[in-house]
């Protein structure tokens, strides 16, 4: 035994999980507007709008008709390639329009709802009673599978597939991003619940990885699934990286991630047989006024006017964003709240600032300084707007990226292969272990401001494509 | 500033498609864009971005060249006056030098920016940086003597065949300011080197003029090395020898930049700290040269091979070259182990030519620009080692039984 470990090197599986993995590359964004840990009034919205591009890889073919009346978890689409994988609606209430775009993409479909949520019963399971097959027929039924993302290609599953194991990243490490331990408590019992799910459905472990400062006994001494802790600055919390410190992903192996609102979800769906859309979103960013940033209880798809009304600066062009300001969607004042998404952040624009010599002023060197100085952390909070600050160039510098990609991957020959196409090279440089969201904060520091997401998300979808062939 | 910014909204209907100075496009926004950091905001992907740029990385590089360039001047001043053993005083030393050096950086700039002006407006996208640098380098990195002419048609094809057609800023092989300096030292042999070019004896618009003292050689110290048949000792243009601190300090003939180990320091520490330049470039290209340096030093049957590492450290263009040059990022390799490897044969090379070739008593330009041209291969390489490791890391777990019973271990 002990000579094929020593086969390995670099071992992935020789990591001792009662300790810390420590994340040295990263950069932890320190922005203003953190929410405060109190939970206000629920926001209701008059209209629910449902996007299929939040299902990434989902081939929507849509199920009902203007006009018709839905109950909470009704299914409104499913996917072209796994008819059993289906989206549901949120809300109960009657589907107010299906709206398309270009070559009639499906953009969207929008519920009217009901005074009073009436949710479609699925009946209360009990999960020890119920086969692999049987637990994935139903979420997929449920809608809630939609929400389950594997790696590679990160995109929605496959009902077929048995996973090598499940990731539930417990913290999010994300700019503004909420805290899980926030989250989860008061529902102890449907995360365990959920996370017993997911174990119940792989081949290998459920690992939850969390702070080594975690205080919640629910993600420290959750059952059934293996606890990881991580240190270190933000992407930390993001999937990708934990697996590739836990156990790499490699060619034909399938992993699923789950986001740990979503074990909420499974959770509830199996203790009450319902499907209860309902989360903590928290409303963050500098341009919201200080005693509203908190914790809303909101449905996915909600409209945010109700949320943002009267709370945040007026007088200045604002951007709203459903996520974080790395991986988020922008949508206007009048958006809606996306699936997946933890938390709503608004910041200035930007568009009217006319920044005099801008490129010459001193905090511009400083901020050069200071990551020298500390590589990982920028010193005080601040309040960017939406502004690329500076024009589109080609690639120059080199190893720009390298301080905050803390996996074995060479980010810039991987973003070079996919430009040039070549499925070959991308597959040899590690393209099956990585998400869009793993190259935000190589975006975000990017002096040649590439647009990095859009670069990988195209390379993950060409390269699945081909292997579908 | 919001005159100005509403005299550009004003005027810049006029610059845009269809406008009457439509062809001026590439200037006004270049101009507009330097002026005011462009408003445009994120459309995809992240919501902020940081404030650098590559205006901000380029002017670090500029502002990390002006301690050179300062005393450059002073330096070809201070020449000056010693070939004509006169001291007019710190202020006429250092005038001397501006009129010396100020025409060659202008007929850079304007040759080399105008070129890439009529690129950018021809292909319809903004200016790019990244000649701000090379058009300081390239005085820094000329003898003095150098005629304005050979200047402006170096850097016209340099950057035509060094960097344009291979699609600009980020897309060159071989670095420009280097290419030009190869280009001079081909075409025109005796501009570029031996004893009369690196220390300008005429005086300029009447300034300076005098009668060049009869002990005078114009001979680098490097030049000195090269031409020498017995033991050194290197001595200034008057035959005076000189120490480490002239070295350091750069009391010494040379490229116009390259002299003062002391302001190449400033601009280093400058570069080191934004970020910039690598360390493990610069680091490794003083490792390999003073590793050659002791490896002829132990030989020694030549008066080139017993000069001793800090003096060969301190003399010509190493200094600058490692710092300025090597780590050069578009044109050194992109992978950090990649960076070692190319430095360290950098500093190998540029030795090895100083040493064992007396017919070019300075070998880093031929060094850097003959490692750059290995620098797709070498990445190649690393990149390959990288898939190379992944692969067995993929194998190992496919194939072995660990893998099986960790799932229930």
């Amino acid at each position: 035994m002990k000579f094929i470990t020593l086969l390995y090197d670099n071992n992935p599986l020789d990591i001792n999980m009662d300790q810390a993995i420590k994340i040295k590359k990263g950069l932890d964004i320190h922005l203003a507007g953190k929410p405060e840990e109190t939970t206000k009034s629920t926001i209701v919205s008059p209209y629910y709008t449902v996007f299929p591009d939040d299902f990434s890889g989902f081939v929507p073919k849509v199920m009902v008709k203007a006009g018709e009346e839905v109950a909470a978890g009704t299914p409104l689409m499913y996917d072209k390639n796994h008819p059993s994988i289906q989206v549901v609606s949120p809300v109960s209430g009657k589907v107010a329009t299906i709206e398309r775009g270009e070559k009639r993409k499906l953009q969207s479909i929008v519920i009217q709802a009901e005074k009073t949520n009436r949710y479609l019963f699925f009946g209360k399971k009990n999960l020890k009673s119920l086969s692999p097959e049987t637990i994935k027929e139903s979420l997929a039924q449920a809608g809630i599978l939609a929400f389950i993302r594997q790696r590679p290609y990160d995109c929605i599953v496959c009902p077929e597939d048995t996973p090598r194991d499940i990731f539930v990243s417990g913290f999010f490490s994300a700019p503004l991003a909420p805290n899980v331990e926030y989250i989860i408590r008061g529902r102890e019992a449907d995360f365990q619940t959920g996370l017993n799910a997911l174990a119940a459905i792989t081949s290998g472990k459920v690992y939850l990885s969390i702070r080594p400062d975690c205080k919640m006994q629910a993600l420290k001494n959750a059952e059934n699934v293996q606890i990881v802790s991580f240190e270190g600055p933000h992407p930390a919390g993001n999937a990708s990286v934990q697996i590739s410190h836990i156990q790499p992903v490699n060619k034909d192996e399938v992993v699923w991630t789950v986001n740990p609102q979503d074990v909420l979800l499974i959770g509830c769906f199996f203790r009450l047989g319902i499907v209860d859309m309902t989360r903590l979103v928290a409303l963050v960013g500098s341009e919201v006024n200080e005693t509203d940033r908190a914790y809303y209880p909101m449905i996915i798809g909600a409209g945010i006017q109700n949320l943002v009304k009267c709370s945040v600066t007026e007088c200045i062009d604002l951007r709203y964003i459903s996520g974080n300001v790395l991986t988020g969607t922008h949508i206007g004042a009048n958006g809606s709240l996306h699936a997946g998404d933890n938390q709503i952040t608004v910041i200035p624009e930007g568009d009217e600032v006319n920044d005099f010599l801008g490129w010459m002023k001193p905090d511009w060197i400083v901020n050069g300084i200071n990551r020298w100085i500390n590589p990982s952390r920028e010193r005080t909070e601040y309040a960017p707007d939406a502004r690329l600050k500076g024009g589109e160039r080609a690639m120059i510098m080199s190893n720009e990226w390298d301080r905050v990609f803390p996996m074995d991957i060479l980010p810039e020959f991987l973003i070079r292969a996919i430009l040039g196409g070549d499925t070959e090279k991308m597959e040899k440089l590690g393209i099956y272990e990585v998400a869009p969201e793993d190259f935000a904060l190589c975006e975000y520091i990017d002096t040649s401001k590439m647009e990095l997401q859009k670069i990988v998300r195209q390379g993950l979808d060409q390269l699945k494509m081909d292997n579908r062939k | 500033m919001d005159f100005l910014r509403n005299y550009l909204d004003k005027i810049k209907p006029h610059f845009e498609a269809g406008g009457r100075f439509s062809m001026f496009q590439s200037l006004f926004e270049g101009i507009e864009t330097f002026l005011f950091v462009p408003n445009k905001t994120a459309q995809s992907g992240v919501h902020i971005h940081k404030s650098i740029d590559s205006k901000w990385t380029m002017s670090i590089v500029l502002v990390a060249l002006l301690p050179c360039l300062l005393f450059g001047m002073f330096n070809t001043g201070y020449q000056h006056y010693l070939s004509i053993q006169e001291s007019p005083g710190f202020l006429m030393t250092f005038i001397y030098g501006f009129l010396a050096v100020l025409p060659i950086i202008v007929v850079s700039y304007v040759v080399g920016l105008g070129i890439e002006l009529a690129v950018a407006q021809w292909k319809g996208h903004e200016i790019q940086e990244g000649f701000l640098v090379t058009g300081l380098l390239i005085p820094l990195i000329v003898p003095i003597d150098t005629p304005l002419w050979m200047i402006a048609l170096a850097t016209a094809f340099a950057v035509i065949f060094a960097k344009e057609v291979f699609g600009g800023t980020g897309y060159n092989i071989w670095n420009v300011a280097l290419v030009t300096r190869a280009f001079l030292f081909f075409a025109y042999p005796s501009k570029m080197s031996g004893d009369h070019v690196f220390v300008r004896t005429e005086g300029i618009w009447g300034i300076g003029k005098g009668a060049v003292a009869d002990a005078f050689s114009g001979a680098t110290p490097l030049g000195q090395i090269g031409q020498a048949s017995t033991s050194i000792s290197i001595t200034d243009t008057l035959g005076n020898p000189v120490n480490y601190w002239d070295l350091f300090w750069g009391f010494i003939p040379g490229s116009v930049g390259e002299t003062s180990k002391f302001c190449i320091l400033l601009g280093a520490i400058l570069l080191l700290i934004t970020g910039i330049a690598n360390w493990r470039t610069i680091l490794s290209v003083f490792a390999g040269g003073i590793l050659t340096i002791l490896l002829f030093n132990a030989i020694g049957s030549t008066p080139a091979m017993q000069i001793n590492p800090l003096e060969q450290i301190l003399l010509g263009g190493f200094a600058f070259g490692a710092v300025f040059m090597a780590t050069d990022p578009v044109t050194s390799p992109r992978t950090q182990t990649g960076k070692y490897i190319f430095g360290g044969a950098v500093g190998v090379f540029a030795m090895m030519v100083r040493v064992l070739n007396p017919g070019y008593p300075e070998g880093m330009m031929l060094s850097i620009l003959f490692m750059n041209s290995f620098t797709p291969l070498i990445d190649y390489y690393v990149v390959e080692a990288h898939i190379k490791r992944r692969q067995r890391r993929s194998k190992n777990i496919l194939f072995s039984p660990v893998h099986s019973a960790f799932g229930s271990n």
